[in-house]
């Protein structure tokens, strides 16, 4: 069914649709939309959840855990100082292994205090352990919960997810969203069978702590199963197209690359606006092409390498900033290194940061920069201000 | 043996770890002078006194640390902490 | 009825011998039953209770993070609740996790009314990492960030009174306990599982090694804290106080000269300002609870 839907409604949809048994999330813009139309979707009998009004974004994620440690199937949301608050439970979740879903909806980092797009909250969790998809638009918001939870919950990972999702920018427009039927999603998505389970006929230990003799193989551990978390994207993906009608099989997905001299690299709702300015230097001659990173945990080296191994260079688009790095995103160095020994040139551009606009022209000036030799650089700085 | 996911694990295996190996006093149970009040069982900070079939607290050398908590509370006095040779 | 015959927390546990907290959790259990789900803060009692694998736990048992037991407790409960399980609550964390680093998560989980028993037990500093103060540390105790010294009595300020604060949140059922008093603390356990909601109980658990005395005292120094009137057992229902334990009341200095953390008051002469001090903390208690025995004048 086809409806023309907020974001954060498409993405309310959605988690109605996945039937989580506890919601625990904490309110913060511009996450709210998501969370008061949950609210009311329990209020009105359409969601059978138990929806936990926490104190702090640290003890909504707290209270995931919990629940999804008794064994419920779990969902919060949050966005920027709320996912740095929650920045200790995160490295817990992903190390008992709980297979949380959560939508971060993109925010800029304080100080100085933002409201706006970026995604330095979700990048500065990178080593959490989560892996993270990035949605380009709100039918990517929505489509990615569902692969998201099948991914997470499968027995051969166990391992929490985020889905990002573009701040105002995704969250607060209304686009054209199609729905999937609850028969589909259930078919799609079984009941949520827990490995470890709080059970007092069948007691465990869950949480216990390991000396250096045990340690290092736990975190072993969880990169394997990011390792596994790759593969099954990619299956799960195919499915759930064979399933919508919509397919994620592609950790990266290429656009007009196949001749290109430049090749962005971005994530999320940006990638709509490079596409654009891709049509309109194409037009005009220039051969430019997109390399839009679906999954940035676990990270898609190969595909990466293989997808721009034909281009000159590489522009990487970074809504983020690691401060004090040589490439300044930190997005860049990774790309970078999938191509090493290519003899291809790797380029970090910062924008978009707090909110700024990002426009066609910044992206044909950056293929400018880019042909010019110059990057690893903020862009777009405003020059009567420094 | 592999991993548990998660750092997870089935009770039991605390007994592996046979505590009685820190003791330096040792407490002697004096059948004569027990009362078999039950309280030095419910005290023990490590749960390794039982009860046997007459009612008598037996302790298990193997986990008790010789902490005297039983020896300075029992009402009875039938517990003595000796010094244990080893 | 309390089966005082259940043993949920199994020998091997490496905890200094006469432990308080260890005896604490081993009569919490008796007292909370088998059908009970634990949630466990970060400290002493995580650490020699859990080393990968080996757990003396014969429940279920989950920790997370030394602040966040009372949410997971909530998000536990909130899951049976949907799952129409039946297993009890019960959250057990020490007196940091407590007063201080726990205060916010607490605060939510008892505001919003959940189902479950949360138990401090309150060795009165973090004990974990070597005897530093906390929010429940006595007035005058020296702990290793509240030194005496030259310029220092030791701890500076009275024990945050955490009881009526939850109170205070609409707690249906609060209590303090000691592990000198066994049979108290297991009804009182008991009690407070099978009171529809939020529920505390903050167990007075002597530490030798952070206080200073003999391991074989733990009983002995916990009653001592009772009759002194440092320490009082009550019990509060919905925001009263219904019930404590009445003395005859010693003088503090009968509790404070055998701990190696109130010495200074004793050093190289006995302090009678700083004593007199801790008597009206006291005094104050007494009057507050009415736990002083009335004796019958001397014919």
């Amino acid at each position: 069914m086809r409806k023309i839907m907020e974001g954060s409604h498409a993405v309310a949809e959605a988690v109605r649709l996945i039937r989580p048994g506890v919601i625990s999330a904490y309110p913060i813009t511009p996450q709210t939309h998501i969370v008061e139309r949950l609210a009311e979707m329990v209020a009105d009998g359409d969601l059978d959840a138990d929806y936990i009004t926490v104190e702090s974004e640290f003890s909504a994620l707290s209270a995931c855990l919990g629940a999804s440690a008794a064994g419920s199937r779990v969902y919060s949301a949050t966005t920027s100082q709320g996912l740095a608050f929650m920045f200790e439970v995160l490295f817990n979740v992903a190390g008992m292994r709980q297979p949380v879903v959560m939508s971060i909806v993109n925010r800029a980092l304080g100080a100085p205090l933002s409201i706006w797009n970026d995604h330095q909250d979700s990048v500065s969790c990178r080593d959490s352990g989560w892996f993270q998809l990035y949605a380009e638009d709100a039918q990517e918001s929505m489509d990615l919960h569902f692969l998201a939870y099948r991914v997470a919950e499968d027995h051969d990972v166990l391992l929490p997810g985020f889905v990002c999702f573009d701040g105002f920018i995704l969250s607060h427009t209304y686009e054209p969203v199609d729905m999937p039927t609850q028969e589909e999603i259930d078919a799609y998505l079984p009941p949520f069978v827990p490995v470890n389970v709080l059970d007092a006929k069948n007691p465990i230990s869950m949480g216990m702590y390991a000396t250096p003799d045990y340690y290092t193989e736990f975190r072993y551990d969880i990169d394997r199963a990011m390792d596994r978390a790759k593969d099954l994207l990619v299956t799960a993906g195919r499915e759930l197209g064979e399933s919508i009608g919509r397919d994620y099989s592609g950790l990266v997905e290429e656009y007009r690359l196949e001749d290109a001299d430049t090749a962005f690299v971005a994530m999320g709702s940006l990638c709509g606006t490079v596409k654009d300015a891709i049509d309109e230097m194409r037009d005009s001659g220039i051969k430019a092409g997109l390399l839009k990173i679906r999954s940035y945990r676990p990270f898609p080296r190969a595909e990466i390498a293989k997808a721009l191994s034909g281009v000159s260079r590489v522009a990487v688009l970074e809504k983020n900033v690691s401060l004090g790095s040589a490439m300044k995103g930190a997005v860049g160095p990774e790309v970078k290194d999938a191509l090493w020994g290519s003899g291809i040139d790797v380029f970090s551009y910062v924008l978009g940061l707090g909110g700024r606009d990002v426009r066609k022209k910044d992206i044909a000036a950056i293929n400018a920069l880019s042909i010019a030799g110059k990057g690893d650089m903020f862009y777009g700085l405003r020059e009567e201000l420094i | 043996m592999a991993l548990n996911i998660g750092c997870a694990a089935k009770p039991g295996r605390a007994r592996d770890n046979r505590t009685g190996s820190w003791r330096v006093f040792i407490p002697r149970f004096s059948r004569e002078k027990c009362s078999k009040c039950g309280l030095c069982i419910l005290i023990c900070p490590e749960g390794c006194i039982s009860e046997d079939e007459e009612g008598m607290p037996v302790p298990d050398y193997d986990y008790c640390k010789g902490c005297g908590v039983c020896a300075d509370e029992c009402p009875a006095d039938a517990i003595e902490m000796e010094l244990e040779e080893k | 009825m309390v089966d005082k015959s259940l043993e949920l927390f199994d020998c091997g546990h490496r905890a200094c011998g006469g432990c308080g907290p260890a005896l604490a959790a081993r009569l919490i259990m008796k007292g909370a039953g088998a059908n009970t789900i634990v949630v466990a803060s970060t400290g002493c009692m995580e650490v020699f209770s859990t080393p990968y694998p080996e757990t003396a736990w014969k429940t279920p048992w989950i920790h997370s993070l030394f602040q966040n037991a009372a949410a997971v407790a909530s998000g536990v409960e909130a899951s049976l609740k949907k799952q129409g399980r039946d297993e009890k609550v019960v959250a057990i964390c020490g007196d940091g996790a407590t007063f201080d680093i726990g205060m916010l998560c607490i605060s939510g989980a008892f505001e919003r009314g959940h189902d479950i028993t949360y138990i401090c037990y309150d060795n009165e500093a973090y004990m974990n990492t070597g005897i530093q103060r906390s929010g429940a540390t006595p007035y005058d105790a020296s702990t290793t960030t509240s030194p005496a010294g030259r310029n220092s009595l030791g701890n500076s300020r009275p024990k945050k009174d955490l009881p009526r604060i939850l109170a205070a949140h609409g707690a249906p059922y609060v209590a303090t306990a000691s592990v000198s008093y066994p049979n108290d603390l297991m009804q009182k356990v008991e009690r407070a599982v099978n009171t529809p909601g939020p529920c505390y109980i903050q167990i007075h658990t002597p530490c030798s090694t952070g206080w200073g005395f003999e391991g074989s005292k733990t009983i002995e120094m916990g009653k001592l804290a009772i009759q002194t009137g440092l320490w009082v057992n009550f019990e509060m229902v919905d925001g009263e106080v219904v019930k404590a334990k009445k003395v005859v009341r010693k003088p503090v200095e009968e509790y404070l000269k055998v701990q190696k953390r109130f010495r200074h008051l004793f050093r190289p002469q006995p302090n009678t300002e700083e004593i007199a001090k801790i008597q009206a903390i006291a005094d104050k208690n007494a009057e507050r609870y009415g736990i002083d025995i009335k004796q019958k004048p001397q014919e």
